[in-house]
């Protein structure tokens, strides 16, 4: 990465790691707001780190800002940041007003669709949406609505929807929402970001969180096999426990290098084939290292006490939300095919 | 530069143009190979190919000019060595020597030994073979046994080196062998590194091995009293194990370690047809990602090698998770497209099928087994 990228990440992760301790993670999950927290992430800019200049950003590349990300993976940050950066983007792609406080978008399903009738001041918006990130917690919705004339981004107030609650593994809300908002006309505007892009880039979010949540993973699963000791040495001595852990490594550092294909695919031509590559890539390396993470951690890893499964739970969570790697898998697959095998190589060359 | 971070590699736009270059020579030059030939990947073996390669100037491309070489980059060399596994090309004729023995030469070799090599190489007139494995020396390498005894003017060499690729036609070996006595509290010491002339010299014996395929690329060398002069030697007397595990490190993260098997998903991809099933669409998706991600890996490390980094783990996960997938792919093919592999079929894509089968044991032992590999990752993450 280059130097300001590390730096950026730097200052969020000593920012997370002041206020995301477990007992911080677990109090969330139970469903405690870490208000602090979510302060400090504001005070910091870092949910307007995805926005352009011009529509109130700070003009850092993509590939910086995704960069928080990454570290907000690395410490299980309980909190919609992914998702008010994604929201942001969203309203500021249609040029609408970013207003302060957590986002979240919707819908996020593919084949999902909200429904925007006129009203005499403005846009009725109605509809069904699944799914939605912190549906329960967040003052406002960037919202995609099919239109008699074309989809329209609009941003929905919270009494503009109702919620039944429902969650991930990591009891992060997932929640099912029922529109019927009434907006003005100046909180809705055409838009051309299709959900395909928009499920694209919050697939390339999750990438970044995957490679984050590893790699805090193989730090703290290499720490506790130097520090448990059996039969008289560490475990990390024997040689079964370190030929799991260099796999371990091995997929940390797969995920990490597709994570960084995403994050600089973004706003690229031809994105949404590189960052389905990276999400499929990142799943994978999710699944085997929460499994390599809880063998060698042991009994102690499996229970509520130890801090380990506030990231597998993540991991296994993440690897299926934006598309897991059956359907980003059976996108990229339908256009290799498509492109014939004489392509494939150019392709590959050409997508990062 | 921590155990399992790689640096985004550094654009290159020289690279880019040459990459146009390279695809037309190799559009020109492999327009009649068909992809059996092709599926030996860099086993393929032909003189007069290497001959034009070496005319490009795209063998010792990094190597400085007044020894044949051609002061490119590590990542133009990058863009030569990938293109030309992708298409199949029959280099391994310099391949061995392009990516190892040459820089090994040029790092210790005395000046005689480097204005006399190292333009062979670059004109690809010079094959290289490896001579370190031996019947009792694989993976442990510093139990080596051959040795090297101190005579009027040179050194008389004996000892068997084994699985030595290429011996049979090679013009040069890298021999490695012991100098000195073993020492039990040094097992590192007294091993030395030679240049040895595989056309001329006297009491070496080459003796085929056939692989399983039935293929012959792999040779037992035979040393009873063979004498090599004063200026045989490569590099300091006793250095030998610190030269031999730098040379490996130029060996392990290169594209040969996971596009082996690329022209095998080239013919699945033409096999399966524009409109795949879900199934295979997936599997296909997953290979493209793959092969994305290890392709960014291993162009960060020649990034690194570039700023004359030494990134020996991150070579050892590049080649653990490449040649794993090497070795995925005819699994993942044969049941894609059910019928039975075969040398002698009509169709291209089960006559790749079966050579891929037939060769992927090796991909995870050659240049370093698997299970040695993550033990190095492990000695990187601290656990040893």
């Amino acid at each position: 990465m280059p130097a300001e990228t590390d730096m950026l990440q730097e200052t969020a992760g000593r920012l997370f790691a002041d206020h995301f301790a477990p007992r911080v993670l677990a109090a969330a999950e139970h469903g405690e707001w870490p208000a602090a927290g979510w302060a400090a992430i504001e005070d910091a800019g870092f949910t307007r780190a995805l926005v352009p200049e011009d529509a109130g950003g700070y003009g850092v590349a993509p590939a910086e800002a995704l960069s928080i990300l990454r570290a907000a993976g690395g410490h299980a940050v309980p909190l919609p940041l992914a998702e008010t950066m994604l929201a942001s983007w969203l309203l500021a792609s249609a040029g609408l007003d970013i207003p302060d406080g957590p986002l979240s978008v919707a819908p996020v399903l593919p084949g999902e669709s909200l429904i925007a009738t006129p009203t005499a001041a403005g846009w009725h918006i109605a509809g069904t949406a699944r799914r939605i990130p912190w549906g329960r917690s967040v003052g406002a919705i960037a919202v995609r609505a099919d239109g008699q004339d074309g989809t329209l981004v609009a941003l929905v107030p919270r009494n503009g929807w109702t919620v039944t609650p429902s969650t991930n593994l990591a009891q992060e809300p997932r929640d099912t929402l029922v529109f019927a908002a009434d907006i003005g006309r100046d909180a809705a505007a055409p838009s051309t970001v299709g959900l395909a892009e928009l499920r694209a880039i919050g697939a390339a979010m999750r990438c970044l969180q995957i490679a984050g949540a590893l790699s805090h993973m193989l730090d703290i699963t290499v720490q506790y096999a130097l520090d448990r000791k059996q039969f008289g040495k560490p475990i990390g001595k024997f040689q079964a426990v370190q030929q799991n852990l260099a796999i371990l490594a091995s997929q940390t550092a797969a995920a990490s290098a597709a994570a960084d294909i995403a994050a600089e695919a973004v706003g690229r031509d031809g994105a949404i084939f590189a960052i389905a590559a990276a999400k499929m890539r990142c799943g994978e390396a999710a699944g085997a290292g929460a499994n390599l993470s809880h063998a060698v951690h042991g009994a102690i890893g499996f229970t509520y006490e130890h801090s380990l499964h506030f990231f597998t739970k993540r991991l296994w969570s993440w690897r299926d939300e934006f598309g897991n790697e059956a359907e980003w898998g059976a996108l990229l697959g339908r256009h290799i095919a498509a492109r014939g095998a004489d392509n494939f190589w150019y392709d590959l060359t050409d997508a990062a | 530069m921590n155990a399992i971070t790689f640096p985004p590699p550094p654009a290159s736009p020289a690279g880019e143009t040459l990459r146009g270059e390279v695809r037309d020579f190799l559009r020109r030059e492999l327009a009649n190979r068909d992809p059996r030939a092709k599926a030996e990947s860099w086993s393929g073996h032909d003189a007069d190919f290497s001959r034009k390669v070496g005319a490009m100037g795209w063998i010792g491309m990094t190597w400085p000019k007044q020894y044949g070489g051609h002061a490119r980059t590590a990542l133009e060399r990058y863009v030569v060595m990938e293109e030309m596994l992708a298409a199949g090309a029959p280099v391994s004729l310099h391949w061995v020597a392009d990516r190892q023995s040459g820089l090994q030469i040029l790092k210790v070799g005395t000046e005689a030994q480097k204005q006399t090599i190292l333009p062979k190489i670059a004109a690809g007139e010079a094959c290289f073979c490896i001579g370190m494995s031996e019947p009792d020396s694989g993976s442990d390498l510093a139990s080596t046994r051959t040795k090297a005894t101190k005579v009027q003017g040179g050194w008389l060499i004996n000892g068997t080196k084994l699985w030595t690729s290429s011996a049979h036609l090679a013009d040069y070996m890298i021999l490695f062998c012991r100098t000195g006595a073993p020492d039990a509290a040094n097992r590192h010491a007294g091993t030395s590194q030679f240049l040895v002339d595989m056309k001329t010299t006297q009491g070496l014996k080459i003796r085929p091995i056939h692989a399983l395929s039935g293929a012959h690329h792999f040779n037992e060398c035979v040393f009873t009293d063979a004498f090599l002069p004063d200026d045989a030697i490569l590099g300091g007397e006793g250095d030998g194990w610190k030269q031999v595990t730098g040379e490996l490190a130029f060996e392990r993260s290169g594209p040969e370690r996971f596009l082996s098997t690329f022209g095998l998903v080239v013919e699945l991809i033409r096999a399966l047809g524009p409109s795949p099933s879900e199934r295979a669409a997936i599997a296909l998706g997953r290979l493209s990602a793959h092969f994305l991600t290890l392709r960014r890996m291993s162009r960060s490390i020649s990034g690194m090698l570039q700023q004359g980094l030494e990134p020996a783990n991150h070579a050892a996960m590049v080649k653990d998770l490449g040649t794993t997938l090497e070795q995925e792919i005819p699994e993942i093919a044969r049941l894609l497209i059910t019928s039975e592999p075969s040398a002698q079929s009509t169709e291209d894509f089960l006559a790749v099928l079966a050579h891929s089968m037939l060769h992927a044991p090796s991909f995870s032992l050659r240049g370093g087994t698997r299970e040695i590999l993550r033990g190095m990752i492990a000695r990187g993450l601290g656990l040893r």
